[in-house]
């Protein structure tokens, strides 16, 4: 997996390259979490380069939700594919996101 | 018809390997035309789920120990065992709900329920170690 990170006004977008698994989530959990330490409060993860996401990778983001949501900020989810969309779904976690078709449309009004 | 194949291999408990045992895997799969969601979702999630378990709750994150990996698939199924050598847990005892309301924002507990939802079945047994067989059958 590799990161690729932009600053889109005060929104931190990171994409996503390869699965969110047990073996890399903390690298993803890290990066946000120091981020957050700078200011940063909002939040798009953008899912175009991600084939699949564990239970563990799940837990990141509802962790990095959680505490943006403590202080105020939020994390947005963008271009998730159908078989991710589907796990999502299978977890209920689509109601605790806001998941976006693209990057563009999570930037909207964020 | 092609062949079945088998995949047989031990690796330490080091969950830095899941990727490329998962990759394997599905590999051999896309050999028996599964389905792309089969290829993409249920193999490598559920898998992954396996392993993991494996390595960090069966081995205990303890690198000296290995987990071995057992796969056949041919035209009709997948058939894949993951084995530690712990000393074993209850996986039929493990019914939480991690989609329930309050379940909902637990950063946990999601595992065995995505391996559960992904595969046709999935068995636990006692052998050397914990033996977890996760079927699936070719759509």
């Amino acid at each position: 997996m590799s990161l690729q990170v932009a600053m889109q006004g005060d929104v931190l977008v990171i994409a996503v390259d390869g699965p969110l698994i047990v073996g890399n989530r903390q690298e993803l959990k890290q990066l946000v979490l120091d981020r957050v330490e700078d200011g940063v409060r909002k939040v798009v993860i953008d899912f175009a380069g991600t084939a699949y996401i564990d239970s563990s990778g799940l837990g990141v983001l509802v962790s990095l939700a959680k505490r943006l949501r403590e202080l105020g900020g939020d994390l947005r989810l963008a271009s998730l594919s159908d078989d991710l969309l589907t796990l999502f779904e299978l977890t209920k976690l689509d109601a605790l996101f806001q998941i976006a078709a693209s990057r563009e449309r999570a930037l909207e009004g964020f | 018809m092609t062949a079945p194949v088998a995949l047989e291999l031990r690796v330490p408990s080091d969950v830095g390997r899941i990727e490329e045992i998962v990759t394997a895997v599905v590999q051999r799969c896309r050999q028996h035309a599964f389905t792309g969601r089969q290829l993409a979702l249920n193999v490598p999630v559920a898998l992954t789920e396996a392993l993991s378990n494996a390595m960090l709750r069966g081995n205990g994150e303890d690198r000296a120990k290995e987990v071995r990996v057992r796969a056949v698939v041919d035209a009709s199924r997948l058939v894949v065992e993951v084995e530690d050598e712990g000393t074993g847990f209850d996986l039929e005892g493990c019914t939480g709900d991690p989609t329930t309301p309050e379940a909902l924002a637990r950063e946990d507990g999601r595992g065995l329920f995505l391996m559960r939802a992904l595969m046709d079945e999935v068995r636990c047994e006692r052998g050397a170690g914990t033996i977890v067989r996760l079927t699936l059958h070719r759509r």
